[in-house]
């Protein structure tokens, strides 16, 4: 009874610890793929042991979208490489340490907190077995060996920092191809190719024996990931991520990939079990799939049902603005046409310096996605009702007014649901979209499906979303011949 | 006798096509007066210049002495009856809904609706039921006869009608002939009628305007005018469908 009660007295003040910052809400973001989900969950579930309230804006596409997010304040941490902030962003020339991107971070009111400690840079891999049958160590060594097929990704045969390089600064000689990155794992361990470029944390390297050779001359860029904050991130939250700092080896990272990628773990489970091993207690995460799905589904009705009410409003008030004057029809067509031809995926990323991320950008871009349909049908139907009858209601006496409530738009009907209907279809697929910045919906397990190759979970957005443009085809369409029938 | 309609030197053209040339005529008040010609002869046009639906580009049109106005030409027209070829019912609306639309925007209570609508199908050889269906349930006579309801709905002093009787059959034509000639008597109603039928002319209306490639050719008394041609076009004209 005694023992009971002290642990009692234990989970109520580690209850209280769990609610001292619970007011404070991190949010934290990741890119969409594996590496920087398990490192943004970590992150995440480190906070939430010490109490703060985290929102995760995980799986926003790239880079660019990550970085924007931070500045503009819609996030405030998330894991980056140094490499990749000295050249895609800083475009700094050399390996630049960490104190040299600080410097340059600080304006932009930014930090890059201690590294983890791996180095997730290119590589270049070799069998174990062969490695230790020819004694190869290091890049250097594969110069004396001519016979060993080397088969790069079409990328890294491009790329300045890639195999030109590499070939001058090691004097490597022999003839190379080129594969598709995704193949090149496979095609080691059938052993129809020798030597290839990797990931250096990728947890194919461990699945399939891979041996990583030593780039002794540091031809490769450096790329060691370590959390990016916004400066004005409090200490209370910065001193629980330096517990990180030093922890997760380039071993240990391959190992954590490799755990997501080939042992179906999800990435809660991966960085609640990696925190457990560095002493943090994690609050259990339970995964439901029915849970998620609804959350998805309704995330994805509430995006593209307030972006096609504002569309339906905005798109038939404009229509009856304009349906009278043939050259203002045609250029707001035109100008939605236009609209209409920008990639989804791009006028997504176009909403971001405007509105950030999440809900509102989402929320803006299909509504402009679906306005073309809805003024298109609006107007076409509304200048191509019958002459005789609109000659006829002016020569009764109707008010322009009366003759567009009573005569055109009940004659109008049918051609703008059809237009709302089309609408509709186009919002639920482009909102999967949503997810690359962040606004949920049935585009998350899409996006973290795609990052992990895993089809299953592909699906489980895919199949919904499809559920629901045919749910919403078949329902307008219903709502269509009862109008017809009316009219 | 004082005239319904006066039209002063009309000129009207649409782009480069002039429709009408100096057109200047009357159409007594009291009596049906039919406007005759062939297709493209500019006559629909005059008729719509009467309801403001068109304007002329010169010259005056007064409707009982008074000109189409600018302004409020709503109004106006709810004062001017109007039906066309195929009567053009709104096809979305029961033949009650079509008949009664403009006297409900009015302000009319339902029952003085309701009773005016029943006295005009009555005048009109319609069923009661005619009023609860949709126009595609119902026979082109029975469209016809129903848009000439929605014209005299508002017991208008003036009716213009633009062909309004050509889609029906030769049967059905002569009892709507029939029942537009009382009905025009018991309502007191002034009408311009435009065709370019002359039986149907000389059937219905006691004034007649013969037009020609933009041109008044002849105008009068029906029977005088079809006893006295005073062209070769009109006595073609005669010829070729009265003889």
């Amino acid at each position: 009874m005694k023992r009971f009660g002290v642990a009692w007295m234990l989970c109520v003040l580690a209850s209280a610890g769990a609610v001292a910052h619970a007011a404070e809400v991190v949010r934290i973001g990741s890119k969409n793929f594996n590496e920087s989900y398990i490192l943004s969950e970590i992150a995440a579930q480190l906070l939430e042991a010490e109490g703060f309230a985290v929102e995760r804006k995980f799986g926003l596409g790239g880079t660019l979208i990550c970085y924007q997010a931070l500045r503009n304040g819609e996030i405030d941490l998330y894991v980056e490489y140094t490499g990749t902030l000295s050249q895609a962003i800083l475009e700094l020339p050399g390996n630049p340490d960490r104190d040299a991107l600080n410097e340059r971070l600080a304006p932009q009111a930014l930090e890059l907190l201690q590294p983890y400690g791996f180095n997730n840079t290119y590589a270049i891999a070799v069998r174990e077995a062969d490695a230790a049958r020819d004694g190869l160590n290091t890049i250097g060594d594969l110069a004396g060996m001519a016979d060993l097929q080397m088969v790069f990704s079409h990328e890294f045969l491009e790329r300045d920092d890639g195999w030109p390089g590499l070939r001058a600064v090691y004097g490597l000689q022999g003839e190379v191809r080129g594969i598709e990155h995704a193949l090149a794992y496979q095609a080691m361990s059938e052993g129809a190719i020798d030597v290839t470029d990797a990931y250096s944390t990728d947890g194919e390297l461990k699945r399939y024996a891979l041996r990583v050779l030593e780039d002794d001359r540091g031809y490769f860029p450096s790329y060691f990931a370590a959390p990016l904050v916004r400066s004005s991130v409090p200490v209370e939250i910065r001193q629980p991520l330096a517990k990180l700092a030093g922890r997760i080896d380039n071993e240990l990272m391959q190992n954590l990939n490799a755990d997501v990628v080939f042992g179906g773990k999800s990435f809660a489970e991966v960085a609640s079990a990696f925190l457990t091993g560095i002493g943090v207690h994690t609050i259990p995460v339970t995964n439901s799939m029915w849970r998620d799905l609804t959350r998805n589904t309704l995330r994805h009705l509430q995006l593209t049902g307030i972006a096609l009410g504002l569309a339906v409003a905005v798109g038939l008030g404009l229509s009856l603005l304009v349906y009278r004057s043939g050259l203002w029809s045609n250029g707001v067509i035109y100008v939605c046409g236009l609209l209409q031809t920008i990639p989804s995926i791009a006028l997504l990323a176009l909403m971001i310096p405007l509105f950030g991320i999440g809900m509102t950008p989402a929320i803006v871009a299909l509504f402009l996605y679906s306005l073309l349909p809805i003024l298109r049908n609006a107007v076409t139907a509304l200048t191509n009702v019958d002459p005789t009858l609109v000659k006829v209601s002016l020569a009764l006496g109707l008010t322009q007014r009366e003759q567009l409530r009573y005569v055109l738009v009940p004659l109008s009907l049918p051609a703008i649901f059809a237009g709302i209907r089309t609408a509709a279809v186009i919002s639920i697929g482009t909102a999967t979209l949503a997810a690359f910045i962040g606004a949920g919906g049935l585009g998350d397990p899409i996006v973290v499906g795609l990052s992990l190759d895993d089809v299953d979970m592909i699906l489980q957005g895919a199949i919904p979303a499809a559920g629901l443009a045919i749910l919403t085809e078949l329902g307008f369409g219903g709502v269509e011949r009862w109008l017809v029938r009316r009219r | 006798m004082s005239a319904c309609v006066e039209f002063e030197h009309i000129y009207k053209s649409f782009g480069s096509s002039a429709v009408l040339e100096d057109v200047t005529v009357n159409a007594p008040e009291g009596c049906t007066t039919a406007i005759v010609g062939a297709s493209g002869s500019g006559k629909t046009t005059l008729l719509q210049l009467v309801n403001g639906v068109l304007r002329a580009d010169a010259g005056s049109v007064r409707v009982f002495g008074a000109a189409v106005p600018s302004e409020e030409v709503e109004k106006f027209r709810r004062g001017i009856g109007y039906a066309v070829q195929g009567a053009a019912l709104f096809p979305h609306m029961t033949g009650r809904e079509n008949v009664t639309l403009v006297a409900n925007l009015q302000g009319w209570t339902a029952q003085a609706s309701e009773e005016r609508l029943l006295e005009l199908l009555a005048e009109m050889g319609l069923e009661e039921d005619v009023a609860d269906r949709l126009p595609r349930e119902l026979s082109g006579g029975q469209q016809q006869r129903l848009g000439l309801c929605r014209a005299l709905m508002l017991r208008p002093q003036l009716l213009l009608l633009d062909e309004p009787f050509s889609a029906v059959d030769p049967i059905t034509r002569g009892d709507i002939y029939e029942c537009f000639r009382q009905v025009k008597v018991r309502e007191g109603v002034s009408s311009l009628l435009v065709t370019h039928d002359l039986r149907e002319a000389r059937l219905l209306a006691e004034h007649l305007i013969i037009i020609h490639q933009g041109r008044v050719l002849q105008h009068g008394n029906t029977v005088q005018v079809l006893d006295n041609p005073a062209t070769d076009y009109v006595r073609s004209l005669v010829s070729s469908q009265l003889s």
